[in-house]
């Protein structure tokens, strides 16, 4: 009788400790989510005011004008809508090579990344001491952005599509062979073993027994890479090399009475962004359902 | 019976795996000679038999040697006279007057000898220039009025002197020099980035890192008013030369872009995620309205955004964030109403049978679910935005990405170029691994590969 109280009342008491020391918990928890929360807002708003006025127009100036220069192009578009498709057509060839840049970086990169990947995956680097100077190697090729070898590449190349094409491919190599290698690790290595056994060489185990495996996956990331690299080859037009950016800053410079072609390349690279996008999740969608 | 369908069945399946077999095979010899075309034309279509021409391999050979190493000009006038010591020829460059560099000795009123490398040597005393050349001789490149005559020791021009009436130039193995008729000009090469840490004129140049250490724990004052540390450090922050200061500010204003931008997109993107989900919103032509917007804002591609608002904006890092915050929104919205599609309900059920209302239902039922998919989301773009607002800082005009492309542009900085290309490396490397931290933080599991 005496016993049961006794252990009626301990456990009474541990339930309230167990209570408070989860009050205790949750009030933790949510003071340190506050804090978060005030350093994140004045990070915001410190970094938002500070922005504003290291820039040459205020934000609130910008912000009435923002519609003013999307308003001229349209007016003016609108007024020579009938020259529009014209004018589309003649930038179509630029269209076209911005394309070909990033299609040619696309492949020229993915090529680069499956080595990059197979040399860099443990179970089926071909030198499993270098595996992490590739990962290196790798994260470097990630880390410097485009338009710095685009920019050395043209002083030494001159203008053109291959100084682009060249940079996006590096940049493509490191990071489709971050995710291809990623995709490998996945791969079993059964057929690389069977392969093995009857005698061949590195190559064809990786040719016959991992390509199999992998190739669906790695060809959804490398469409996804193409879509991205479209934009970034039409970035790079802009900054000086060849396609549809060189075109569009042609055009943008020479200021007001030139919009009907700002307009133009403004519809073709928007129609082509959609279409690309459009044409590459379609393909995801179905290599990855079938995977 | 049985076993003629047996047999029509076995073969039906002979048929399709001969004919998947062929496809396949099809397949693997089509795509190869597809891709051998589509590089054949974009052989041509690139232009690469031109590339060949067009290609100017001596701009590799300056752009390589002047990374790593600088020059220094001795320059007499040859008007009024007087010589000028000067690194990279740079008025910040120069050297004041009283102070020369260690390879050039003064011989006389306007004279001077150069020790240059490779057994090089030059003299310049008023308007002659002798350079020597060991195995060679001397040439001698005399101002005279308006002549300049060019004498070698055997009377022939080598091709490594290229001379005409108004100027001659001599390229040695270590050294180089120009006459015109208003100055005569050495340079002599140097390895390392001179001037990096203290330009000419302050107190600590030329001082090694053990002299410099002694000074920084000495109570005597090299400056008056300030300690040794703070002079030091206001002389690096303040040079000249290398202008440590803009470009700090500028790798600031790249990572304060990224920052702005991706945030501002997550926090705009959430609520209208709300709106384009399925379970979230029932009414369809919200839904559609605000998917439209996305594709929309996905599709207007980031340049053509950071055009738009540079027109409004003008040049600075508000304008490169806005544009990645426009950008992303787009896609952000995309994955976070993806996410939200594939809420599990039952947590949402559980927390509304307790009597929360609709907000607490969504910050107790829903975020707390969706949080380590858009967390991983917001800190992988922030890394990789970090790239494009260096892109987009050359486009518009702001942080780093505008100090590249001026320093590029102008051809002839190449060390600077290289010490940004370096820091943008870093500074991208550091972003990728903070975001990566900040991701195991704050998600719980390191995704370390």
């Amino acid at each position: 009788m005496t016993d049961s109280t006794l252990g009626e009342s301990v456990g009474a008491k541990g339930t309230t400790d167990i209570q408070n020391a989860y009050m205790a918990m949750a009030r933790t928890k949510r003071m340190y989510g506050g804090i978060i929360l005030i350093v994140f807002i004045a990070l915001m708003v410190s970094g938002f005011m500070l922005a504003d006025s290291r820039n040459a127009g205020g934000f609130w100036d910008g912000i009435l004008n923002i519609f003013k220069f999307p308003g001229e192009v349209l007016e003016e578009a609108s007024e020579k809508a009938a020259l529009i498709p014209a004018l589309m057509w003649k930038f179509l060839p630029s269209m076209i090579e911005t394309i070909n840049i990033a299609a040619a970086a696309t492949l020229v990169g993915g090529l680069m990344a499956i080595m990059l990947s197979l040399l860099s995956t443990r179970g089926l680097a071909r030198f499993p001491r270098l595996i992490a100077p590739f990962r290196r190697l790798m994260d470097v090729l990630r880390a410097i952005p485009e338009i710095v070898v685009a920019l050395v590449l043209i002083f030494i190349l001159g203008g053109g599509p291959v100084p682009a094409m060249i940079a996006i491919a590096l940049h493509t190599a490191g990071a489709l062979g971050k995710l291809f290698s990623e995709v490998n690790e996945n791969a079993s290595l059964k057929p690389l073993e069977g392969l093995e056994s009857v005698g061949a060489s590195w190559s064809q185990r990786m040719m016959l027994g991992v390509v199999p495996q992998v190739a669906p996956n790695w060809l959804s990331y490398a469409l996804l890479r193409f879509e991205i690299n479209i934009r970034a080859s039409a970035i790079l037009g802009f900054v000086g090399s060849g396609g549809i950016g060189y075109d569009l800053k042609n055009a943008f410079s020479w200021g007001q009475g030139r919009y009907d072609e700002v307009a133009a390349i403004f519809i073709l690279l928007f129609l082509t962004i959609v279409f690309f996008d459009q044409l590459s999740s379609h393909y995801r969608n179905k290599l990855i359902g079938k995977a | 019976m049985t076993a003629t369908a047996d047999m029509t069945g076995a073969t039906d399946l002979k048929q399709t795996a001969t004919a998947l077999v062929a496809r396949k095979r099809l397949v693997a010899i089509l795509t190869p000679i597809v891709l051998m075309g589509y590089f054949v034309y974009l052989f041509f279509a690139f232009d690469l038999p031109g590339l060949a021409e067009r290609a100017r391999m001596d701009n590799a050979k300056i752009l390589i040697a002047d990374s790593y190493s600088y020059k220094t000009h001795i320059t007499h006038d040859n008007r009024n006279g007087g010589l000028v010591f000067a690194i990279e020829g740079e008025s910040k460059g120069t050297y004041p007057e009283g102070m020369i560099p260690d390879f050039v000795t003064p011989v006389g009123e306007d004279a001077v000898n150069i020790a240059l490398k490779a057994g090089e040597s030059a003299e310049i005393e008023g308007s002659t220039l002798r350079y020597t050349i060991p195995d060679y001789g001397t040439v001698t490149v005399t101002v005279e009025g308006r002549d300049i005559i060019l004498e070698t020791p055997d009377g022939q021009t080598p091709d490594w002197i290229s001379a005409s009436g108004a100027r001659v130039n001599i390229t040695g193995e270590g050294g180089r020099a120009t006459v015109t008729r208003a100055r005569t000009e050495v340079y002599n090469y140097s390895f390392g980035w001179e001037l990096f840490w203290f330009t000419l004129d302050s107190p600590f140049y030329g001082k090694s890192l053990g002299e410099l250490a002694g000074l920084a724990v000495s109570g005597d004052r090299v400056v008056a008013d300030k300690s040794n540390i703070a002079a030091m450090v206001h002389d690096f922050w303040n040079n000249a030369m290398w202008r440590h200061k803009d470009v700090i500010w500028a790798i600031f204003e790249t990572i304060l872009m990224a920052f702005l931008g991706t945030m501002g997109a997550a926090l705009v993107a959430l609520p209208l995620a709300f709106l384009a989900a399925r379970n979230f919103t029932r009414l369809m032509s919200i839904r559609f309205a605000v998917r439209r917007f996305f594709d929309f804002v996905r599709g207007v591609d980031g340049l053509i955004w950071t055009i738009i608002l540079s027109r409004a904006f003008g040049p600075g890092p508000m304008t490169g964030a806005l544009a990645i915050l426009i950008t992303d929104t787009g896609s952000f919205g995309k994955m976070f109403s993806e996410a939200l599609e594939n809420v599990d309900d039952k947590q949402i059920e559980g927390v509304s049978s307790t009597g929360a209302k609709p907000i607490q239902r969504y910050r107790f039922g829903v975020i707390p679910q969706i949080t380590p998919v858009l967390l991983s989301q917001v800190l992988y773009y922030l890394e990789s935005n970090t790239r494009s607002a260096t892109v987009i800082g050359a486009i518009t005009g702001g942080g780093i990405g505008l100090l590249l492309t001026q320093a590029i542009i102008t051809q002839k900085d190449w060390e600077e170029v290289s010490y940004y290309i370096v820091l943008v490396i870093l500074m991208v490397i550091a972003m990728d691994w903070f975001s990566g931290w900040l991701r195991g933080r704050l998600i719980g599991k390191s995704e370390e590969h």
